[in-house]
């Protein structure tokens, strides 16, 4: 596993406690996983989907990621229903390693309350919570 | 004792190193008043002539100990086993390996399992099958619950009344601390599930169906798969006689999504019930959803191929508590029996020892309804049928046993009350004509 | 490595079966009939199954082959923690195959199988006396499945005291089969952390043990292979709430004849036949998994039960008892995996007391040998006495970058089965070695001696480790491509 340093942090991003980041593109959030989270899980072997239209509370776990030997929920950061889901995955769920903030994203989200979106971390908090 | 390799020299060089006065000091994280005081109340040790003629004198206890002859099946079948099958499993490299957790030095154990794998899913016609569970019963209950849990709106799984007594107790055993519950199909007169009460029920999760069933009737499953597909649930289908699967068309193309089997049929000694062999298999859809051990092939570092096992984040060690099942081991020393079992027979050997089973069924049937046996069911059969005994045959049949060593049919009064004076029998390529006429000559 | 077991040496590649496979062999012989074939409809019956067509010799060689690419404990040294890989006495073999046993039809009738109950109820009866319990069921087939038992008696148990409960206590040192057990019957596991010195702290149980929980599930020895020393204290706490406690007895080989799992406060207990009491593993199985529980517990057991008929004759006979209007139910097609009864059976009667004694003894004995041998050359987490396996991990190695996979599979090199890694998970890259009684001094010698060729070889060749295993017939294995694009047929 890679140290902090070496690992990449996108500007466009908001992050959560939990490494996942969401962006926001007109009304629709896309989610993903930050590299932080990629590198700590190793190479990804499978990715749980939601199915397009179930609908989540901030906090609910909407899918899993799973490596070799272990697997790990993925919690939403915003309340909402989800309107895509990326496919790619499932054929090359790897895609959440080599390119977790774009190629790899999970889903799409159309948010209920947008200003959930002001709790989550920007990079600079997002990195003092790995250092602390 | 020979399997004790310590000699004294050795326990004081060891207990020096240790830093111990004595074996006893060893113990010395034990509370005093936690230590057991004295012996265990056990025999004491035998030699191993001693015990060859205690197990010898225990085995003779068991009328099997002569060589009878078995017209009954039941969940337990007696079929012929070649002679390399108990040959090549005694090697002891597959005996007393473990679970192939270091896959480079397990290849034998993982691409036996592999191929095993493969031939049940070619027995079956489905998409995969696991590396094996305990029984036909406990891999059927598993089915329910993957139906139960996919299926959030339904509570209930519909059971076909005609499924094993015992796997029926097993599914409810399993499902009841989750507060699922287990609906039984009543059957009809012609001794098969009753298909109209299935297309009545609702709130069900899914439908599993024995074929052949208990009976030894063969079940309509194309017609229950319609009725499991208006009703978007999953068919389960399950089987205690696997040779069946070398004559019968497979549940595969019959559309089951989920099959549960026993598999001690194949090359696996009756061992008083156990134990035996659990197959399961599924779908490709529901491959994630599968419990127990899966074997998958892949390249090593020098791009040589190997197996390894796969897909264990499904998995108890791995999932922990939000794993599908608690499963750790399979039965994969069964499984490997099963896999040179069928390796032996083959395509053409299945078929023709499938095809005698039946052929041995029908031919007993005839000779028992010359003896006054009456048929009760018309429903085609495998190699178990039921059939109505004669006034005093329960004293007849006790007696053929205790002087003549056949087992004539089991009394089917225990699982179904009202089919009193009823038995079921069973004629598999081991009886011969011989043995077939002799019995209808006695039961006379 | 001269006078290490692992060496070089011809072994034959072996295609799949199918890839042997010609049209029209067939490796079994067809029994001759004489009754008339009758065909059934063509609606009924579907083709043949694909299976291989071979001749006898190819089915020998494949699975000898096979074989040859496998380690077993008959190979070598096996010491694969919480797996007790002891010695499978081959006598045990001979009584399973009796053909008074192996031919028995479960459905015979209990006045024709007298030889087998009178087995399963002296087996009940001995394995209550091991483990300090006065009832036993035979009937789950592994320990997973005694689990499961186990834990439907604790959800029987309190349905019928008329107040269920909602969760169980689960230590972090758990084997994963435990909370799967738990959540199987509904319930939600609580993890409890172990203390500082590797073993539950009874204040640590008595801040969550309150009265919705069902009780708690406790492994004595523990993953870590240290005796729970409060053990009576935490079972006091529990029962005071009115919740049970589940013994996981994988660990029985420590403690045969010294200390009574029963005489603790634990109120079921499983068993695992195929680790304690020798029967082979089999690559994975067929096992049992054999429970013991108080009298309070008795009403709960699956069915059916064996008892003994008190007729006041000489010879003792025996039936099977159904009519348990508590019982949890069935756990398996008929009475639950005999054959693994019979070598277990046997194994106890060649063993008697003493040897039992002297197993579990000497079990210890070689489990803090090596712990004290490797403890300078492996770090050891918790430096305290150990019973039947101890921990290790790879920090010591993590600055030449070598883990603990990276050691195991040199090992291999070497002739020794690895030990267990990555588990107990409290440990950080676990490394947990148990040899059991059945290796000598020598073998235990030599399996010390290899771990500190490889702790050195670390130090100076890491890249050589990197690529181990060399002597196999297969490397490394790309797990991630096999999870990712599953192929689990041929």
């Amino acid at each position: 596993m890679r140290e902090i340093s070496d690992l990449n942090f996108s500007e466009d991003v908001k992050y959560t406690k939990d490494h996942e980041w969401a962006q926001l593109n007109g009304d629709i959030v896309t989610i993903g996983l930050s590299d932080y989270a990629q590198d700590q899980l190793g190479e990804i072997v499978f990715v749980e989907l939601p199915e397009v239209g179930d609908t989540f509370s901030k906090g609910d776990e909407f899918g899993s990621v799973e490596s070799v030997k272990a697997v790990s929920e993925v919690y939403i950061p915003i309340s909402g229903e989800i309107i895509e889901i990326n496919g790619a995955l499932e054929d090359a769920p790897e895609l959440v390693n080599e390119d977790c903030y774009e190629g790899g994203w999970i889903i799409r989200v159309k948010p209920s309350d947008l200003s959930q979106l002001d709790d989550l971390m920007d990079k600079a908090a997002y990195l003092e919570m790995l250092k602390g | 004792m020979r399997y004790l390799p310590h000699t004294q020299e050795d326990i004081d060089q060891m207990l020096a190193k240790t830093g111990h006065a004595s074996l006893d000091d060893l113990f010395e994280t034990i509370p005093d008043a936690l230590k057991t005081k004295g012996p265990l109340n056990i025999p004491e040790a035998l030699s191993e002539w001693d015990l060859d003629a205690y197990m010898e004198a225990l085995a003779s206890a068991n009328i099997a100990c002569k060589n009878y002859k078995c017209f009954i099946g039941a969940g337990s079948y007696d079929h012929f086993i070649p002679s390399i099958v108990p040959y090549l499993i005694s090697r002891s490299e597959f005996a007393t390996a473990y679970t192939p957790y270091q896959p480079e030095v397990s290849q034998g154990t993982l691409q036996g399992i592999y191929e095993f794998q493969t031939m049940i899913t070619e027995l079956l016609g489905m998409d995969i099958a696991t590396a094996s569970h305990y029984d036909c019963g406990t891999a059927l209950a598993e089915c329910a619950l993957i139906a139960l849990r996919k299926n959030k709106n339904a509570n209930k799984i519909a059971v076909s009344s005609l499924v094993h007594p015992s796997h029926r107790q097993i599914i409810k055993t399993y499902i009841t601390p989750s507060g699922y519950e287990m609906v039984e199909i009543p059957r009809t007169s012609a001794g098969l599930t009753d298909t109209a009460a299935l297309e009545a029920m609702d709130g069900i999760a899914g439908v599993a169906i024995q074929s052949p069933n208990f009976l030894g009737n063969i079940e309509d499953l194309g017609a229950v798969k319609a009725i499991a597909e208006a009703k978007n649930i999953l068919f389960i289908t399950s089987f205690t006689e696997s040779l069946a699967y070398g004559l019968l068309k497979n549940p595969g193309s019959c559309g089951a999504d989920l099959v549960a089997g026993e598999g001690q049929s194949l090359g696996i000694a009756k061992t008083f019930g156990g134990p035996g062999l659990g197959l399961l298999a599924g779908t490709k859809k529901l491959m994630r959803t599968l419990p127990g051990r899966l074997i998958g092939r892949t390249k090593d570092a020098n791009g040589d191929d190997g197996y390894v096992l796969t897909l264990a984040t499904r998995e108890q060690h791995i999932k922990r508590g939000k794993a599908s099942s608690n499963i750790c081991s399979n039965n994969g020393l069964n499984a490997m029996i099963a896999a040179m079992y069928l390796a032996t027979v083959g395509k053409i050997g299945i078929r023709e020892i499938a095809q005698q089973n039946h052929d041995n069924a029908v031919y007993l049937k005839e000779v028992l309804g010359k003896a006054g046996f009456e048929s009760v069911f018309d429903a085609p059969f495998f190699n178990e049928f039921v059939v109505k005994a004669p006034e005093g045959f329960s004293q007849k049949r006790a007696d053929l046993i205790r002087s003549h060593c056949i087992f004539a049919g089991i009394d089917l009064e225990p699982y179904y009350p009202e089919l009193k004076d009823h038995y079921l029998f069973c004629a598999t390529e081991k009886v011969s004509k011989n043995d077939m006429d002799q019995l209808a000559k006695e039961v006379q | 490595m001269n006078k290490q077991p692992g060496t070089k040496g011809l072994i034959f590649n072996e295609p799949q079966l199918w890839e042997k496979s010609r049209e029209g062999r067939c490796a079994v012989s067809i029994p001759k009939t004489q009754v008339k074939r009758t065909l059934l409809d063509p609606s009924l019956t579907g083709d043949a199954p694909e299976l291989p067509q071979l001749y006898e010799l190819d089915v020998v060689r494949h699975y000898t082959r096979l074989s040859q690419w496998n380690f077993g404990v008959d190979s070598g040294m096996y010491p694969l923690g919480s797996c007790t890989m002891k010695y499978n006495p081959k006598t045990n073999e001979v009584q399973a195959a009796r053909q008074g046993f192996a031919s028995a039809h479960p459905l015979a009738g209990e006045e024709f199988s007298q030889g087998a109950l009178k087995l399963m109820y002296d087996l009940e009866q001995a394995l209550g006396e091991i483990t300090g319990f006065p009832a036993v069921t035979l009937q789950p087939a592994a320990g997973a499945h005694g689990e499961l038992a186990g834990i439907l008696m604790f959800h029987a148990y309190h349905e019928k005291k008329g107040k269920q409960r909602s969760k169980i206590i689960i230590p972090d040192t758990a084997h994963g089969t435990n909370p799967a057990s738990a959540s199987l019957c509904g319930y939600a596991s609580v993890s409890v952390k172990s203390g500082e010195k590797g073993i539950l702290e009874p204040e640590a149980v008595a801040a969550i043990m309150d009265e919705d929980t069902a009780g708690i599930m406790i492994t004595n020895p523990n993953t870590l292979g240290l005796f729970e020393e409060n053990i009576k204290e935490i079972c006091e706490i529990v029962h005071a709430k009115g919740g049970l406690v589940y013994g996981d007895g994988a660990n029985m080989n420590a403690i045969m004849g010294i200390v009574k799992p029963g005489d603790l406060g634990i109120d079921v207990l499983h068993l695992n036949l195929h680790k304690t009491f020798s029967t082979p593993h089999g690559g994975g199985g067929p096992g049992c998994g054999t429970v013991s529980v108080v009298k309070e517990l008795i009403p709960f057991l699956p069915v059916p039960r064996i008892e003994k008929n008190r007729t006041g004759k000489q010879l003792d006979t025996y039936k099977f008892v159904t009519d348990c209007p508590d019982t949890i139910g069935r756990m398996h097609t008929f009475y639950g995996h005999f054959g693994v009864m019979v070598r277990a059976w046997a194994y106890i009667l060649s063993m008697g007391p003493k040897g039992l004694k002297d197993a579990s003894t000497l079990a210890v004995l070689n489990a803090n040998y090596i712990k004290e041998s490797l403890k300078g050359t492996l770090n050891l987490p918790y430096d305290r006495p150990c019973m039947h396996e101890c921990v290790f991990n790879d920090k010591f190695q993590q600055e030449h970058h070598i883990t603990t996979m990276d050691m195991a599979k040199r090992l291999l090199d070497y002739g020794f089965h690895p030990p267990t890694v990555y588990f107990p998970l409290v440990v950080d890259a676990a490394f947990m070695v148990e040899p059991t009684e059945t290796e000598s001094k020598e073998n235990i010698d030599q399996f010390i001696d290899a771990v500190k060729a490889i702790a050195a070889e670390a130090r100076e060749n890491p890249e050589l480790l990197k690529k181990a295993p060399l002597l196999t017939k297969v490397t490394r294995l790309d797990e991630v491509a096999a999870a990712r694009k599953p192929c689990l047929r041929g």
